[in-house]
């Protein structure tokens, strides 16, 4: 597989370490000349040199052959338009993108550049997840896909509180994959019952959280 | 007509200014405060200080509500992103974007965008006038 990362700091640099460990092809573009100085010295010619968002530089890149592009700088406008060059213009079927501010996510999805990865938001999903505020919590989108993993807290006296899964008729397009009770996670099988305190993790298509939550976390 | 204009700089405060004397209303974006000062005290409309990026500013500056958009900021792939924003969330009739970077204009004008680009206008011209003199010469000679 033939990689093009664009973007050379920390992110850009390790994914590129990684994907070079699992033997595939890397280029790593980076614009700023003392981050690519440090980056040549480690990747050598893996590194180069140019403003990923000109087309000419992801020409030269072989952006024409890649089989995914990576676009991980430090600014969403220009990782927007990174995928949008690689997609429409390269005809690169993968495009990762990162998210760097959660409040620009709505514009990835706007215009198309698709999966994305945001720090800060699985920051808090994690921090949701060990510290819950809410019952509900996304864990994962897998946007292009439609789907959405989340756990929800099991409620005392809920319809859920008791069930056993196979009792439980569940609303359409979600599914309990597996139960976490005293920090110990189990896949579900139809005969295990939910008990208050469990967390139930759940995949399901967008928009059934209410229906959710009306099942595991309503009295 | 009413137009938002991102970007208060030489071209962006220009186009703003020129269209309010053509009697249309016009507010203006820009990060920075004092690019204020370049729509002159006798401006008319609201000067709007934030990130175009940001839909709150791009709502206070009434995107809803413009016929018209100009992505002029200093940042082309800004000017990108924001223009394709106004025309696919807010469905603005007329946006404009200027793009310093003659390839990139090139590929979002196929795409439906209506670029400007100083850098092609500049080849050009350059390339007529050298032209012109050379014709000029060579009849001379």
């Amino acid at each position: 597989m033939y990689a093009v990362i664009v973007g050379g700091g920390k992110v850009g640099a390790n994914v590129g370490r990684a994907l070079l460990r699992m033997g595939h092809e890397v280029s790593i573009v980076e614009a700023r000349p003392s981050r690519f100085a440090t980056l040549e010295s480690e990747f050598e010619h893996i590194a180069r040199y140019g403003d990923g968002t000109e087309i000419f530089v992801l020409e030269a890149a072989g952006m024409a052959r890649a089989d995914v592009c990576i676009a991980v700088t430090g600014d969403d406008e220009d990782n927007i338009i990174i995928g949008q060059v690689a997609r429409d213009h390269f005809g690169v079927e993968n495009v990762v993108a990162r998210v760097n501010d959660p409040r620009n996510q709505e514009h990835f999805d706007l215009l198309g550049v698709a999966p994305t990865v945001c720090a800060t938001e699985s920051i808090l999903s994690l921090i949701e997840h060990e510290v819950p505020q809410h019952s509900l919590v996304h864990l994962f989108s897998l946007r292009r896909e439609n789907l959405d993993i989340m756990e929800i807290g099991v409620v005392e006296e809920s319809r859920a509180d008791g069930a056993a899964l196979a009792d439980l008729t569940m609303p359409p397009g979600t599914l309990v994959i597996s139960v976490l009770r005293n920090r110990v996670g189990r896949v579900a099988a139809s005969d295990t019952v939910l008990a208050a305190g469990d967390q139930v993790v759940v995949i399901a298509e967008p928009g059934q959280e209410s229906a959710l939550m009306e099942i595991f976390a309503s009295e | 007509m009413f137009v938002v204009v991102v970007g208060c700089g030489r071209v962006g405060a220009q186009v703003a200014r020129g269209l309010v004397g053509d009697g249309h209303d016009v507010n203006v974006i820009d990060q920075n405060a004092e690019a204020l000062q370049r729509l002159g005290g006798d401006f008319p409309g609201e000067f709007i200080q934030g990130v175009a990026l940001e839909t709150t500013v791009l709502e206070a500056a009434g995107i809803e509500r413009a016929d018209a958009f100009v992505a002029a900021t200093n940042g082309d792939n800004t000017n990108l992103v924001i223009a394709q924003i106004a025309r696919d969330r807010y469905q603005v009739q007329c946006v404009i974007v200027r793009v310093l970077d003659p390839a990139r204009a090139r590929f979002y004008e196929e795409r439906g965008l209506v670029t400007v680009c100083p850098t092609r206008t500049a080849i050009d011209r350059m390339s007529e006038a050298l032209r012109a003199f050379a014709t000029a010469d060579g009849e001379d000679a």
